[in-house]
């Protein structure tokens, strides 16, 4: 390991840290058009909030956690309050920009999660809950794959995030989901998004800042950094032109949604695969995610599970799909660290098997816990009656498209009543 | 014949809708409005701005009906829209002098009877 601080490494690792942090008000954006216009504004907070409350649980504890020594399941207190963690060398990089790196995707994996629970959760227990899953669940994940815990000793390669990121999300997200319950008016009435442009929007940032998640996680300015941001390109290109030809094929129209849908499995499921596999992989990766996925969100939106932005059937299933081709395509020719299945080590697909399950299974449970223990103490869920209103007002005292008439303004000294 | 002029809250427009179907009223139009009807202000704040909003997002349904169809119109209307606390709505019931239909040039009950419940009869 070197112990010297690369000049090259740095430029490109502050500019990828930058990126990463964007996909998370971006992913506001992609969940905020899909919602109703009452509750536009509860959701997009469910993303920003993460940037703060994820994010300073991650530099007081989650990095420590998930990234000292420990044992081969939780790191220990060595990094907790950021102590010990200075400007001397992490690799190539300055330590503080390692943390800070991987504080985004912290923030952003929380994020993830609030698209299964949407329209429907009370905001306090929703910040309780995002704190305490990004100690209690996504730390402790990182640590097993990335932070030198069993599943990185095991050899489960996980470029970016495909386990730790996309299936912890969405297992987690899925348990959200059954806890909270239904939507009163899913399946009741037509749901429909308030704003498709801002989903369009949020989706061209967050491949935007998928070029820092991804090609960052080269953890360095250099040829395995190029290969995971070529694949980051071509994956989800392949993934659109699929999906599109599913939708025309189909329905006999192409649609924005689904578009950008598309684009967004592609790069999840090139997330895992990005820095191991061939650009022409990536292609047969991309397209291969879209039916997957595509016909995933067709079947669950017969289903009784309101995982309402679909987070299970584009995060879970693409995750999975990348993580395991990750298992079959993986070159050393290109990588340097190991063969897939499809060149002679049909191993690694057993151990991206056994990382993908063990993932799914420690989310499942650990969620459950917390946001059980939450249910204990708050009612998760907002009333009926707030509901129909939309927790815009009823949450945050804010109209998302408030016009102005009839507001009369109250003296600052009259009391300042909020809700 | 008449016209029933509804104002309902935009959370129960769809109970109200599913009502009307039951009730085999077909044939409306709706807007969406703002008024007070004596519930409670809501507040908001903006950057420590706070207001009180006196105006409330509205639906307003009008629809035009023979005689016959007023009650159960109405009916629909009062079991759909209710929920017991202030702000539900209002339906007022206005005698109509006139009607036509654009399409055909029909007059009156014919104009205000839609066309599915003709062909069954």
């Amino acid at each position: 390991m070197p112990t010297t601080v690369s000049s090259s490494d740095t430029a490109w690792m502050l500019i990828a840290t930058a990126l990463v942090l964007v996909m998370t008000p971006a992913l506001g954006f992609f969940y905020g058009g899909m919602v109703r216009a009452k509750n536009a504004l509860n959701t997009m907070m469910m993303s920003y909030v993460a940037l703060g409350f994820v994010g300073i649980a991650w530099a007081l504890l989650g990095y420590s956690l998930a990234f000292a020594d420990g044992s081969g399941f939780l790191g220990d207190l060595r990094f907790a309050f950021l102590r010990n963690v200075g400007v001397d060398a992490k690799g190539t990089i300055p330590h503080i920009l390692f943390a800070s790196y991987q504080g985004t995707f912290a923030v952003i994996t929380a994020a993830l999660i609030s698209g299964a629970i949407v329209e429907r959760m009370r905001f306090g227990p929703y910040l309780t809950f995002i704190t305490l899953w990004c100690l209690g669940v996504y730390a402790p994940i990182a640590h097993w794959v990335w932070g030198g815990g069993w599943l990185g000793k095991l050899g489960a390669l996980d470029f970016a995030g495909g386990t730790v990121v996309h299936i912890n999300a969405a297992a987690a997200a899925l348990v959200g989901a059954i806890v909270l319950g239904r939507r009163k008016d899913y399946m009741r009435q037509a749901i429909i998004p308030q704003n498709v442009p801002f989903t369009l929007l949020g989706t061209g940032v967050l491949w935007l800042g998928w070029f820092g998640f991804n090609a960052g996680s080269a953890l360095a300015s250099n040829s395995i950094a190029a290969l995971a941001f070529g694949n980051t390109m071509f994956a989800p290109m392949a993934t659109l032109v699929v999906w599109s030809l599913l939708d025309l094929t189909r329905t006999g129209k192409t649609t924005a949604i689904g578009a950008a849908t598309a684009i967004v499995v592609g790069l999840v499921a090139i997330t895992p695969a990005a820095g191991f596999i061939s650009p022409l992989s990536a292609i047969v990766l991309g397209a291969i995610a879209a039916p997957a996925s595509y016909f995933a969100i067709l079947y669950r939106s017969t289903t009784r599970l309101d995982d309402s932005l679909d987070v299970l059937a584009a995060h879970g299933v693409g995750g999975t799909v990348g993580a395991l081709l990750t298992g079959i395509l993986a070159q050393k020719s290109w990588n340097g660290v190991a063969d897939g299945a499809l060149f002679g080590n049909p191993r690694q697909l057993l151990i991206q098997l056994a990382a993908v399950l063990a993932t799914i299974v420690y989310s499942t449970v650990a969620t459950y816990v917390i946001i059980k223990a939450i249910g204990f103490g708050f009612s998760l869920r907002a009333s009926a009656k707030e509901e129909g209103i939309g927790l815009d007002v009823t949450q945050h005292g804010e109209e998302a498209y408030s016009r102005g008439e009839g507001a009369i303004l109250v003296p600052a000294d009259g009391g300042g009543a909020q809700i | 014949m008449k016209l029933v002029v509804a104002i309902v809250r935009p959370e129960k427009l769809n109970d109200v809708l599913e009502a009307l179907y039951r009730a085999e009223v077909r044939g409306l139009t709706i807007s969406r409005v703002r008024g007070h009807g004596g519930e409670t202000e809501q507040v908001e704040t903006y950057r420590g701005t706070t207001v009180k909003v006196e105006l409330h997002d509205k639906v307003r349904l009008e629809i035009g009906v023979s005689d016959n169809f007023v009650k159960p119109t109405v009916d629909a209307i009062l079991s759909g829209g209710r929920t017991g606390e202030v702000g539900d709505g209002k339906i007022f019931v206005v005698p109509v002098e006139k009607v036509y239909r654009i399409r055909t040039g029909e007059e009156d009950r014919a104009a205000v009877t839609p066309i599915d419940a003709e062909t069954v009869g």
